[in-house]
């Protein structure tokens, strides 16, 4: 465990809240049990709506957990969670998902235009008549959306390439596109910056950014390397021995208050670039967390 | 060649088509040949997109020792298909599947039961002491010797596996290459691998007593791979992948019957031809055009 981090002045120095509206993510005292083991309990989160979230933590602090419950696709064993002030549930409109790291065959041949368009009627039931939908307003209104949001991630010159044929960015372009495809108000993107080379990671993320401050859509995002995301992020959540802590980054990435949330020493170093290195104990200094993985 | 004394093809089409259907058997043939090859294409779609040629392999030869098991215990052979074909696929569903199907854990479970089923049907084949002539007919088929009510049987378990695919043809492309998202959005992921491999677990039971485990496994693989290699467009794809199996068919029916050599060695032959050609269509490209790259090829 290791996060690099960056003090560097943050671009919007406050959330664009807007007050009135019900908070995009709200848990209360929750927690979740799997197989009799709690993977993190007494959770209380709030997130405005239009903030840019990092969730950040060790490997198995239960990141993905968190994401799975605010996704609805894992109940929790006690509390409360509401998202968009309505209770979370599974194939929520409002909630665009993409998962930790997929890698797309290199013998997958469906092109990335028909896998966006299958995050936005993908889990409708019956065929459509390719045909006549031609000539229908529902459908043309579907393909129009599409194009809009491939667009919006500058994905048009390889839309109607198959996905497997695609480079990492460019996938992760396309599962952007997908995952807003259905008109989503927030992204649960996890780890999607993982396995890019540092150019990518930079122009995802400035995509992202993008897309939340220009459409107001809420982001939480899973990151190792907390550097690319750094100057756009609202809010830390930091995932770690079973607990989570939220706050603004400099609160959140500090020795006093990730040393209490690991309950072991914990140091926070400043580099002269204007980097944060966090350093656990007896573990080698490391920007990139995600070496300690493989 | 060896073309029979009293036929022979000419190079007057309509002549060569009044040959081929001027006895009932090659009527019945046909339409059961065009029937398989439908549902066979449209399924077989489905199977190369989620990895799971050797599941559907596996399907079409378990019925085997289930039919010969009913003999036995003198049941209808067709339940001894049903039981043995669902079962194997209720034991892939539990033993093997990951979210989406296919994989490693999947073939593994596969390769298992296909070995312990092969190995019924030789007990079962012991017992019941019983003519080569009846494995031969099963493993190849009796395409020739249909009689209508086959013809029934056929459509009917098409018309209703191929309504059933139809209405859950979107989420399952889905669930087949994004099951993580997929399942985020609610498409019920693990359901409908269970009901896809029962869906081919039922359409192998019900047309391998009438054209044999070789032709439904050939008509379920080779057209749906070869038509992915064609187009990445999914619906376009199916289409292509039923025309496919439905050209192959009536070529390999047409061919047998004007040389007399087996329905089933053409229909193979042809469909592995049409595969081989769209795998080696890229290269060939290449050769023919130097200096076109890979990737331009790949846009369609």
């Amino acid at each position: 465990m290791a996060i690099a981090a960056q003090t560097g002045h943050r671009m919007r120095d406050s959330a664009p809240v807007q007050p009135g509206l019900p908070p995009a993510v709200q848990l209360q005292n929750a927690g979740i049990d799997l197989g009799g083991r709690y993977i993190w309990r007494s959770v209380d989160l709030e997130v405005a709506p239009g903030e840019f979230v990092a969730i950040l933590g060790p490997n198995g602090a239960g990141k993905s957990t968190l994401l799975k419950a605010i996704l609805g696709v894992l109940p929790l064993s006690e509390g409360a969670i509401s998202v968009f002030g309505k209770p979370v549930r599974r194939g929520n409109d409002a909630v665009g998902y993409l998962p930790q790291r997929r890698n797309f065959d290199a013998d997958l041949r469906v092109r990335a235009v028909d896998l966006v368009r299958l995050g936005l009627d993908g889990a409708s039931w019956g065929m459509p008549l390719p045909f006549l939908s031609r000539f229908m307003a529902g459908p043309a209104a579907r393909a129009r959306r599409v194009d809009a949001v491939i667009e919006m991630v500058g994905a048009e010159a390889y839309a109607n390439r198959p996905i497997g044929e695609l480079s990492g960015g460019e996938q992760q372009r396309i599962l952007i596109a997908q995952a807003l495809v259905s008109g989503a108000r927030m992204l649960v993107l996890d780890e999607p910056l993982d396995s890019l080379d540092l150019n990518n990671q930079q122009a995802i993320s400035g995509l992202v950014q993008r897309i939340c401050s220009e459409s107001g859509v809420t982001v939480l995002l899973v990151a190792h390397d907390i550097n690319p995301i750094l100057p756009y992020v609202d809010q830390v959540v930091y995932v770690a021995q079973g607990q989570v802590v939220s706050g603004a980054p400099a609160e959140v990435i500090r020795t006093e208050t990730l040393s209490r949330l690991y309950g072991t020493p914990v140091e926070v170093l400043r580099t002269t670039d204007g980097r944060v290195i966090v350093v656990g104990q007896n573990e080698p200094v490391s920007y990139h967390a995600h070496d300690a993985e493989h | 060649m060896t073309p029979s004394t009293d036929i022979g093809p000419s190079w007057d089409l309509l002549a060569d088509l009044q040959l081929l259907l001027q006895y009932h058997f090659m009527q019945n043939a046909l339409i059961v040949g065009t029937i398989v090859a439908v549902l066979g294409g449209a399924i077989g779609y489905l199977i190369v997109l989620r990895g799971q040629s050797f599941a559907a392999h596996m399907l079409s030869q378990v019925g085997f020792p289930g039919a010969a098991g009913a003999v036995l215990v003198h049941v209808s052979p067709v339940l001894g298909l049903l039981v043995f074909c669902v079962g194997a696929a209720l034991g892939i569903s539990v033993f093997g599947t990951r979210l989406g199907g296919g994989g490693r854990r999947e073939s593994a479970a596969v390769g298992s039961i296909l070995a312990f089923s092969l190995g019924l049907g030789l007990l079962f084949f012991r017992l019941f002491s019983g003519s080569a002539q009846a494995i031969y007919a099963f493993l190849f088929g009796t395409i020739l010797g249909i009689d209508d009510k086959d013809v029934l049987v056929a459509l009917v378990t098409a018309a209703v596996c191929l309504a059933a695919l139809a209405f859950m043809f979107r989420p399952m492309v889905f669930a087949s290459i994004d099951p993580a998202v997929a399942d985020a959005k609610g498409v019920p992921v693990r359901l409908l691998s269970v009901v896809f491999l029962l869906l081919v677990a039922v359409t192998v039971a019900e047309t391998v007593q009438i054209v044999g485990t070789l032709l439904i496994f050939a008509l379920m693989v080779a057209p749906g791979a070869a038509a992915q290699r064609m187009t990445s467009r999914p619906y376009r794809a199916l289409g292509t992948s039923v025309l496919l199996a439905v050209v192959v068919t009536w070529a390999g029916l047409a061919v047998a019957y004007f040389t007399g050599y087996p329905v089933g060695f053409f229909i193979t032959t042809f469909a592995f031809a049409i595969y081989l050609l769209t795998r080696a269509a890229p290269t060939l490209a290449r050769i023919a055009r130097p200096g076109l790259t890979p990737a331009l090829g790949a846009a369609r």
